[in-house]
């Protein structure tokens, strides 16, 4: 481990350099871009903030930046408060969306930028160091307009790095990226992360991405984060339906919540009645949404065994196949109308079923969740 | 049979650009005239603007040149640097505020800069030295009268020009400066200004060609004083020297000179970086 | 989109550096373009019995302007009249070459455009008196055309409507080329594609497509053209004779030679209403208003 890097975890364990948002709102004439927000971000982590565009992920990027001023609320980095403090004299950089780098100088220049402005003589050793951490060290003397995507993207990086924030800042850092390209860079950036051990805060709207890469992941929606968690608790355990569909998929099917019977919730759904594990239950009366994953989902042409404690569900139908290669990908029309995803992964078992087939499905139940009614099942779908 | 229709498809294929060339030809033939005419010897009969006999007397013997041209020559270029300076820095400034300031009034800014390309010139010209003559300046009209006319109708094409390139500048650029410790000032030097640069090298070359060319508005200005084109105007009327086409040749050469050197450099640059 | 200003300054002096910077070129046009027509407008109204020596008196006399029309009418529709065809000339011989240069010229595309501003780095005049030369009586032009007739044996170009129309046309084509390469370089080239893949002849293609996505480059050419045509009086002065004299020679030897300032004045804010007329006129049966 690099001496520098020994430096940040010693304080990280101090957690003395925490960024906190508290109560950041951002009015703009016509809309709340950001509404109260209230985070803590721990030193050293991986933080990614998630969310469909327009949700007010890059304004609460920019406010930290100061590249924004908020409306109202505050912003502290440990004991420090910047909400107003001007953008070059926060100890904070960013790696911006289509990269921003000044096309008038050339790569190695574009890395000093920051350690010049702040009056550093030799800045030789350091440049050279952080074009070899990306790579670019042949490269040192070219122009940004010369580069590939993937390189210039690099070079946004090392030229935010090369100044060791507390907090680095990444808007959607790889979005004009071919997928390809995308995958090898998020191992890219969670590896240099792990090195140098900064705070990353990263804004993007590819799921995936977010749950590849971050220790905590926030899903904001309109101005509000939603929930906020580790990419599996999340997956795992949504608390509201925009979460449940935004990240991954769910089939949300509505039932009449009965009641808590010890540390399990039922749900009458459909004439079956269904049980949620307490702590996965986020609703405990009237009306809920009771919601499974697509790959929890088990199938069984109608009358075949299932392999699940939980109730067997019948009458259902596959309209549509997909075979996806690893797994396949069914879409069953059930009695009540409504047209459920179920994945399952192509292990040769069974043969793959054709469309009209009758089927029946189940679950298991510690894998079920359960929202509350009044929030609609379509939320946080999206339209592409 | 093969080739004729070969033939039609080639020529249906660049026909445009065939004509398009030719137009550009049209262009070029009285610039070649100029050229040529710097080399007539025109010693025998002033009176006749042709070409008579090949000589190189014209651009060895500045000595000989008709009385005043040099003159004329140099108060043109004399004026041409005024303005352009000044022309160019108030644009400039403008230019900025118009691009990255929103203030009352813009929108009564911009049909103002937009005016003055608009008009004909015999009209700004005859409002100027109507304004001259009502302030008491008609009989002082001179070099001060040409420079604030030129300044004024070069000024638009300044802010139009430097506006273009600054509008085109991506504003991430100057955050991400900020970003990285720049204050201020130095993102303006540093980022901004070197990237509006080309637009303002720009504007200042139009800015003086503008001027140094300029007949109709400075005509009506002048008072006693004699630019160039005002020269070539007047000795019209009495016989023209032949040496007016060694400065408009002259003036051809340097002005080419320059592009072709920047857009070479540029090239090289671009070439340099490649490799 | 937030601009540099909304991250460094604070509000107000945010507002004030904006006036700041417009304040010297704003007052100088102000001073020196906006005022001079309220000069030139009062110039045309004074009495016209005054002279530059003796002064004039202001006296609203409006009949400066009935005088002015009814003595230079001949000149005014002369300016329109040469100044329409150059400008419909330059609309054709423009359009190909700006054509030309955003579709066909591949990577000569920058070497052509230098070209096209090529001319104005020689003077405006020395190329004018270029033109005396190749129309003269004696020059090839003439020679060639009288060999075949098309011209009579003592017929001539110079001094004529012609050489005038000829010599507008040849100076204020670069107005017309850049603005319609502009306009047409801003043309995806795929929707001339998707035109010929849907069954448009080329023909039709560029009437329907190509043509109608050009209308700004059109306009602003146009106007750029026809407007200081209008106005110019060198060509008719270098190229022509008495009898094809238009409104800027008259307005100049008014003002400078004749000295009657008040005809001059009323002459000159009567071209401008004429232009300013045309051109709201021309630019609303265009469809384009939005072009400052």
């Amino acid at each position: 481990m690099s001496p520098a890097a020994e430096a940040t975890t010693s304080t990280a364990r101090a957690g003395s350099r925490d960024l906190r948002l508290s109560q950041l709102t951002k009015e703009y004439a016509t809309f709340t871009a950001v509404k109260s927000l209230d985070l803590v971000v721990p030193q050293g982590q991986f933080f990614a903030l998630l969310g469909p565009s327009g949700c007010g992920k890059t304004t609460t990027l920019r406010m930290v930046a100061g590249l924004d001023t908020p409306t109202s609320g505050t912003i502290h980095l440990g004991e420090t408060e910047v909400t107003y403090e001007k953008p070059y004299k926060r100890p904070v950089n960013t790696v911006f969306q289509n990269y921003a780098l000044f096309p008038h100088l050339d790569i190695a220049d574009n890395v000093a930028f920051g350690l010049k402005r702040r009056g550093i003589k030799d800045v030789k050793k350091q440049v050279a160091d952080m074009l070899e951490l990306v790579e670019l060290t042949s490269q040192a003397h070219k122009k940004p307009p010369q580069m590939s995507g993937g390189q210039q993207q690099r070079v946004a990086l090392a030229r935010a790095l090369i100044n060791k924030p507390e907090v680095l800042l990444l808007d959607e850092p790889l979005g004009a990226l071919d997928l390809k390209l995308r995958r090898g860079m998020q191992l890219e950036l969670k590896r240099i992360q792990t090195e140098v051990g900064l705070t990353f805060v990263h804004v993007t709207h590819d799921q995936e991405e977010a749950m590849t890469m971050a220790d905590t992941v926030a899903v904001m929606n309109q101005g509000v984060i939603e929930q906020m968690g580790a990419p599996i608790e999340l997956y795992e355990n949504p608390r509201t339906t925009f979460v449940a569909n935004f990240l991954g998929q769910s089939n949300l099917i509505a039932g009449e919540i009965e009641g808590r019977d010890g540390d399990q919730v039922k749900v009458r759904v459909q004439g079956a009645l269904a049980s949620v594990p307490g702590d996965r239950a986020h609703s405990e009366s009237g009306k809920g949404w009771l919601g499974i994953r697509p790959e929890k989902v088990l199938i069984a042409e109608a009358g075949q065994p299932i392999d699940a404690p939980g109730d067997v569900i019948t009458g259902g139908y596959v309209t549509d196949v997909s075979f996806v290669g690893v797994s396949t990908q069914y879409t069953v029309r059930m009695p009540w109308d409504q047209e459920l995803m179920v994945f399952e992964q192509n292990t040769g078992a069974r043969a793959m079923l054709p469309v009209g087939t009758k089927v029946d499905i189940s679950w298991r139940p510690e894998y079920a969740f359960l929202l509350d009614a009044s929030q609609d099942a379509k939320a946080g779908i999206e339209e592409d | 049979m093969n080739t004729l229709t070969r033939a039609k498809r080639w020529i249906g294929k660049h026909l445009i650009l065939g004509l398009g060339i030719l137009v550009l030809i049209y262009t070029f033939v009285p610039i070649a005239i100029v050229v040529l005419m710097s080399f007539n010897d025109s010693s025998k009969s002033r009176n006749v603007y042709k070409f008579q006999q090949f000589t190189f007397d014209n651009w060895l013997h500045p000595g000989r040149w008709a009385d005043g041209m040099l003159d004329s020559v140099m108060l043109s270029i004399y004026i041409a640097l005024c303005a352009t300076v000044i022309a160019t820095i108030l644009g400039t400034l403008a230019a900025f505020a118009m691009v990255r300031h929103r203030f009352v009034g813009r929108k009564a800014a911009n049909i103002i800069i937009f005016l003055p390309m608009a008009s004909p010139e015999i009209v700004m010209g005859s409002s100027l030295l109507a304004l001259f003559v009502a302030a008491g300046f008609g009989g002082q009209l001179g070099f001060w009268t040409i420079l604030i006319a030129h300044v004024m109708f070069c000024l638009s094409f300044v802010v139009v020009t430097v506006k273009a390139r600054l509008s085109g500048l991506d504003d991430n650029l100057e955050q991400a400066a900020m970003d990285l410790y720049a204050t201020e000032a130095q993102t303006f030097w540093r980022v901004t200004f070197p990237l509006v640069l080309p637009g303002i090298v720009g504007a200042a070359l139009l800015s003086f060609s503008l001027s140094f060319d300029d007949f109709i508005i400075t005509n009506l200005n002048s008072g006693q004083e004699v630019t160039f084109p005002m020269f070539v105007y007047g000795a019209n009327q009495r016989g023209v020297p032949m040496e007016v086409n060694v400065i408009g040749t002259a003036m051809f050469v340097i002005a080419i000179t320059i592009v072709l050197v920047g857009e070479l450099a540029r090239r090289r640059q671009e070439k340099a970086l490649a490799a | 989109m937030a601009t540099l200003d909304d991250v460094a300054a604070p509000k107000a002096k945010r507002k004030l550096t904006g006036y700041w910077l417009i304040l010297p070129g704003a007052l100088w046009l102000a001073v020196f373009f906006v005022i001079p027509f309220y000069s030139l407008i009062s110039t045309s109204l004074f009495d016209p019995k005054g002279s530059v020596l003796t002064g004039y008196d202001m006296t609203w006399h409006f009949s400066n302007y009935v005088d002015a029309i009814d003595q230079y009418k001949g000149q005014i529709w002369r300016s329109l009249w040469y100044a329409g065809v150059a400008t419909a000339l330059c609309l054709v011989i423009g359009y190909v070459l700006a054509y030309a240069i955003a579709f066909k010229a591949g990577r000569w595309k920058n070497l052509m455009l230098v070209l096209v501003i090529a001319p104005f780095f020689t003077s405006f005049l020395l190329r004018t008196l270029s033109w005396k030369l190749i129309l003269a009586d004696d020059g090839f032009v003439v020679d060639a055309l009288q060999t075949v007739h098309l011209l009579g044996d003592d017929g001539r170009l110079l001094a004529t409507p012609f050489a005038v129309i000829a010599g507008l046309t040849y100076n204020f084509l670069p107005f017309m080329v850049l603005p319609l390469y502009a306009s047409l370089e801003k043309i995806d080239i795929r929707l001339i594609e998707a035109s010929s893949d849907l069954y448009a002849s080329p023909l039709r293609g560029f009437l329907k497509v190509t043509l109608p996505l050009s209308m700004p480059g059109v306009v602003a050419g146009t106007l750029l053209t026809f407007i200081p045509a209008a106005g110019d009086y060198v060509n008719a002065q270098l190229l022509g004779s008495p009898n094809t004299r238009m409104v800027g020679n008259t307005i100049q030897s008014l003002f400078t030679t004749q000295g009657d300032y008040a005809a001059a004045g009323a002459l000159s804010v009567t071209l401008m209403i004429i232009i300013v007329g045309a051109v709201l006129m021309y630019v609303r049966t265009a469809g384009t208003e939005d072009l400052v």
